[in-house]
């Protein structure tokens, strides 16, 4: 049941291998035009895949967390939030406890990474994790996670860095072409004859060097969309409660700001496509990510939390054509977990739960919190060196 | 001669299939084992939690002597039966489990606990080893099944048989309280 994504695998593996031939065929084209030799363009091709994929592979996930200024937090941090991602990872049999990381950033969102499970990382933004609640908390971490044990991190990561290469060979590729023809600095032997040809090589590159961004793109959004379903779906078996992520897909959906620190690379990473044009809803299409209201749509319809019942869902809303591959539904129930949705006494409410991770936020720019007896909260920066502050409230001191 | 190929290359073939599945069998017997162990250290969080949680309610709640004594009874029973199998050892955790609850049901009946730093944090602690066991047990069964699956299913099942893989004990909830509320509400 947990490893059986295989085929779903197999299924993303065929289409890599179509981004990987689009690759060849773009060195192939430059080799052949630049060079006269296809092999040259080939092997450049693959050199900027190959340098490009290492630097992705081993410093990935740490360029992507400090793009994102992602802060590492410990357990005292925020225990709640510690807490449910190990209880994620408990119910998701990963070995490894992943590091769990906050971005100081109000819009709402939450992306895992880390190329293998027991490197893995899930980092969310405060404003996230003071708009949730302790079973929604759940539902996004598990999704977070079933992306690491269903190994979609190192796949997309792969795949982005493919479409950046693609990218960049057609972009450089296609202003050499036309700058090489209109000055007419092509290499010098060819120039002897069969100019209408030439041309028609210049035009079929040309086109190609236009459209193989666009193909790759579109397989890559192919890819990123499946995967989000998957995860959905790990994310109900896991907590058994397809409601706390729908509930939080839903908050998620009525968002309006965009994440500043994401870039077009990184946007399969996250929970929700973080490049929705400002003002919009989240819930409005998105590319990398399927429709947020389809995906509630899909978890509420669910009868039980198994792979199974989403699989019916997913039937439903696509007029019969299924997400999950055959041979990982199990023909057994998983019944729902009975949970009674922000009823839960003790639990912060959605301001004391600001309040909490804006303290958090501060601990970790290294700040010094001064509760005073006035009621007053004292955020001593770092930089302060004096060994007694006044409190501008009410005038007590304090000792730093 | 080619009947003698043939032989061989049966039989290679056959200890191969024969080789593979053993092997499946034992990562799977190891998963087992593993989850075991993982409800194994959440049990054992709670029993540690308990004491403190005791300490810290002990002073509000004078008048639920009878509350807190169940707890702490179940707690030791539960600690008691700790090395027995699975399926004594779930009804022990599920009677713990539903003093726990009853516990956490009356503090709704003081504010001033409610207040208390100390035990919302201990609160937060329960809740979340409550989610774990149930969570660890899941994981557990889900492994159990499979393991299950594999020794008694042809051909697995013949391997199975000949290298003396058993069937392995569920861990399930034999409290009905427990089962309509598997996480603690606190309600």
């Amino acid at each position: 049941m947990w490893e059986q994504i295989r085929s779903n695998q197999i299924r993303s593996v065929v289409l890599t291998i179509g981004m990987g031939a689009l690759l060849i065929l773009i060195g192939y084209l430059l080799g052949l035009y630049f060079f006269d030799s296809a092999i040259v363009g080939l092997v450049i091709a693959i050199l900027v895949w190959t340098v490009l994929s290492l630097v992705g592979y081993f410093q990935g996930d740490s360029i992507l967390l400090s793009m994102s200024r992602a802060k590492k937090i410990k357990r005292d941090d925020h225990p709640r939030l510690y807490n449910v991602v190990e209880e994620m990872k408990i119910a998701s049999g990963l070995e490894k406890m992943p590091n769990i990381y906050i971005i100081d950033d109000p819009a709402l969102n939450a992306f895992a990474t880390g190329r293998d499970p027991n490197r893995a990382s899930v980092a969310i933004t405060s404003g996230l994790l003071q708009k949730l609640n302790r079973d929604e908390l759940q539902g996004v971490i598990a999704h977070e996670i079933s992306h690491i044990k269903n190994r979609d991190v190192l796949l997309m990561a792969m795949c982005s860095i493919l479409l950046g290469t693609i990218v960049i060979l057609a972009w450089y590729g296609s202003r050499f072409l036309i700058f090489g023809s209109m000055t007419g600095s092509r290499r010098s032997s060819s120039s002897g004859g069969g100019g209408g040809a030439q041309l028609i090589i210049l035009v079929v590159a040309l086109v190609f060097m236009i459209l193989a961004p666009i193909v790759a793109q579109l397989i890559y959004f192919a890819i990123s969309r499946k995967r989000e379903y998957l995860a959905d779906a790990s994310a109900a078996l896991y907590t058994r409660y397809p409601e706390g992520l729908a509930s939080a897909l839903e908050k998620l959906g009525t968002s309006t700001g965009q994440l500043k620190s994401a870039n077009k690379a990184t946007a399969p990473m996250y929970i929700i496509n973080p490049f929705r044009k400002k003002g919009m809803k989240a819930s409005d299409l998105s590319s990398t990510h399927p429709p947020i209201s389809e995906r509630i749509r899909i978890l509420r319809a669910m009868a039980g939390a198994s792979f199974n019942d989403y699989d019916q869902a997913y039937r439903k809303a696509h007029r019969g054509e299924g997400v999950i591959p055959a041979a990982s539904i199990a023909a057994e129930t998983v019944p729902i977990a009975t949970i009674n949705l922000e009823g839960e006494a003790g639990e912060p409410n959605e301001i004391q739960r600001a309040r909490e991770t804006s303290d958090v936020m501060w601990r970790l720019s290294n700040y010094n919190t001064i509760t005073c007896d006035c009621g007053a909260k004292l955020r001593v920066p770092p930089k302060f060196k004096e060994p007694i502050i006044k409190c501008p409230h009410c005038g007590r001191t304090h000792q730093v | 001669m080619v009947a003698v190929y043939i032989i061989i290359g049966v039989v290679v073939v056959l200890l191969i299939i024969f080789l593979v599945l053993y092997n499946g069998l034992v990562r799977l017997r190891n998963q087992v084992k593993n989850s075991w162990a993982q409800i194994d250290v959440q049990l054992k969080r709670r029993y540690d939690l308990i004491p403190n949680l005791m300490e810290t309610v002990k002073g509000y709640m004078k008048h639920e002597r009878e509350t807190l004594e169940a707890v702490t009874k179940a707690r030791n029973l539960a600690q008691q039966v700790s090395s027995a199998g699975a399926g004594e050892r779930a009804k022990a955790e599920g009677e713990l489990s539903s003093a726990l609850s009853r516990l956490l049901a009356v503090v709704e009946r003081y504010p001033d606990l409610k207040a208390n730093q100390n035990f919302l944090a201990l609160q937060e602690e329960l809740t979340s080893t409550e989610n774990k066991i149930s969570f660890s047990r899941q994981f557990y069964n889900d492994s159990v099944l499979r393991y299950n699956n594999q020794t008694q299913m042809v051909p697995s099942n013949i391997v199975a048989g000949m290298t003396g893989f058993k069937a392995s004990e569920f861990f399930e909830v034999t409290v009905a309280a427990e089962r309509e509320a598997p996480k603690v509400s606190f309600t």
